[in-house]
């Protein structure tokens, strides 16, 4: 696979930042965005502008196939069974909200339980504890080891006939631990429990096929995949779509409106209330497409071995800490430098070039588990190559060096 | 902008070893500060004796060396005056802070105004400006009683 040609293919990364050429290193909060995909955007706001799914005229027709053809490609992408369970929503953590909030409505009463991990982003505790809140659920969070993967023996032990839901992470934004979705949908498929999973993190580096991982809900946010902004996605199992209450109330998501009644629109429309982010999900198919063009398996191949090299550079600085050691791990790497807090590390890492990102990265129960307050994360795309390690390296030498460090 | 402009050595030296830190006896003030985009605490013990003077000053909490760095040099700065130049240095630090390189105060000496100058790096890095100030929103809200934790992102003025 040749990097520097997919490299090029992102006009950012030829950008410099301080003086120095960008080493961008914060995909996970955030991906850079393709070439084609920037075309895309520029192209349907000059040529191609209407909303969709409303006016008969010629450029609201083909706005509407451009939008659905999206949403057949993304239904492919993640092997869904039709693409009426694929919905847009504004980003993941609406997409989760929705879930939250109607299925909550329907199914959550005082007592009930819910069950999350230590390694959730707050965007799938939030959502959660809003539950805990209105209804009096319980939230239970299912215990890590010290090297970050989910202790499931203990998570196991958490299922009672209380509980009405697990919402569970992919891949985790601290420490890059891939979970084993399947053997939990398993166990909580037994118990008759539904699942969702926030795809967030594993969207971009690995093939996600929901039939095989049997999930009820999915999400993703489509900017971390190479894509827009403003853009997120729920799969969920028809069942659950057609059973579950709508979510926003609005124009495009109802059937037929009187003074006394009011009918909602078949999936997907139920859930899509209002004008979409049009011009964002027509543009997200070239994502998927670009993806597609790279293949799952050269990006899972290349992203690994990139991971690795990392690892094994960075463990090789002094006083270098990486945190977590998960049985399969994904490339996000947070680490700590004995004696400079991570804020400093970002500074002076982005005088070089180098975009990391420091902080709690919003997991702060995490962060309490592992006893630190904030780390500093380097995280991997498809687009950086071991050049962009070594410099990385070399920029948190001289963080060692502007802090004197042995 | 070189980087030694805003890790200068008195900044790295008060960041690895701050002065006055731990809980102070028989405080009479406290207040806590968080930065909740970085995860920055700082909580402050204040001992204002019957002549309204700072009589002690200490913090307890973690951060970066910027933060820790203006947590300890404003507890230097800051013990032993009276109330009222207290706040004048407050007031001299966040304007040398947000608007200017030089710092206007007849109450400090050259030396504090050198230590409280190291800080002005701060000002070519705005996402560091509120690492520096933290400590300092916190001893106001201290000496103005407040019971609520000083919170950059909602109390940043």
């Amino acid at each position: 696979m040749d990097i520097n040609n997919i490299k090029s293919q992102f006009p950012i990364l030829s950008k410099m930042v301080n003086g120095k050429k960008l080493v961008y290193l914060d995909s996970s909060n955030s991906a850079q965005k393709p070439i084609s995909v920037l075309k895309a955007l520029d192209n349907f706001y000059k040529n191609e502008f209407s909303n969709i799914g409303r006016s008969i005229h010629a450029l609201a027709v083909n706005a509407t196939n451009k939008f659905e053809e999206t949403r057949v490609n993304a239904k492919n992408f993640i092997n869904a069974n039709s693409k009426d369970e694929i919905i847009f929503t504004k980003n993941a953590t609406e997409a989760i909200n929705l879930v939250a909030n109607t299925f909550g409505k329907q199914n959550i009463k005082k007592g009930d339980e819910i069950i999350i991990t230590e390694l959730e982003h707050h965007s799938n505790y939030v959502p959660w504890h809003y539950l805990r809140e209105t209804y009096g659920a319980i939230i239970k969070f299912a215990p890590i080891n010290d090297d970050g993967d989910i202790i499931i023996s203990k998570f196991k032990d958490l299922i009672t006939t209380k509980t009405k839901i697990i919402a569970v992470t992919h891949l985790s934004n601290v420490t890059g631990t891939i979970v084993p979705i399947k053997e939990i949908v398993e166990i909580a498929r037994k118990k008759n429990i539904p699942v969702l999973v926030d795809g967030c993190q594993s969207a971009p580096h690995i093939k996600i096929d929901v039939k095989d991982l049997d999930c009820d809900f999915y999400v993703i946010s489509c900017h971390k995949v190479y894509g827009p902004t403003g853009v997120g996605i729920l799969y969920a199992k028809k069942k659950w779509l057609e059973k579950l209450p709508p979510y926003i109330g609005g124009g495009g998501m109802i059937s037929e409106v009187k003074k006394d009644k009011i009918t909602y629109a078949p999936l997907p429309e139920k859930y899509e209330a209002g004008t979409m982010p049009t011009a964002e999900v027509i543009a997200f198919n070239e994502s998927i497409k670009f993806m597609e063009s790279v293949g799952m398996e050269n990006i899972m191949k290349h992203e690994q071995e990139l991971t690795n090299y990392t690892l094994e550079k960075m463990k090789r600085i002094n006083s270098v800490n990486i945190v977590g050691n998960p049985k399969n791990k994904a490339g996000v790497i947070s680490f700590t430098i004995k004696g400079i807090h991570p804020h400093d590390i970002s500074t002076i890492v982005d005088e070089e070039g180098v975009a990391i990102r420091a902080g709690h990265h919003c997991c702060q129960i995490l962060h309490e588990r592992l006893n630190l307050s904030a780390t500093a994360r380097a995280s991997i795309g498809i687009y950086n190559n071991k050049e962009d390690i070594d410099i990385l390296c070399d920029a948190i030498e001289k963080c060692r060096k502007v802090f004197e460090l042995k | 902008m070189d980087l030694k402009e805003l890790y200068q050595d008195i900044i790295l030296e008060h960041g690895k070893s701050p002065r006055n830190f731990g809980k102070c006896e028989k405080h009479t003030h406290q207040a806590k500060g968080y930065n909740p985009l970085c995860g920055d605490q700082v909580h402050i013990y204040l001992k204002l004796n019957d002549e309204k003077k700072v009589e002690n000053l200490t913090f307890e909490g973690s951060g970066c060396a910027i933060s820790i760095a203006s947590t300890s040099i404003m507890t230097e700065l800051v013990k032993g005056k009276n109330l009222n130049i207290t706040k004048k240095i407050i007031e001299a630090f966040m304007n040398m802070i947000k608007n200017t390189d030089e710092i206007k105060s007849k109450e400090l000496n050259d030396e504090q105004k050198t230590k409280i100058m190291s800080l002005s790096g701060v000002q070519q890095y705005p996402m560091r400006v509120k690492c520096a100030t933290l400590a300092w929103h916190t001893l106001i809200s201290a000496l103005d009683g407040k019971e609520k934790t000083v919170n950059t992102e909602i109390n940043e003025s």
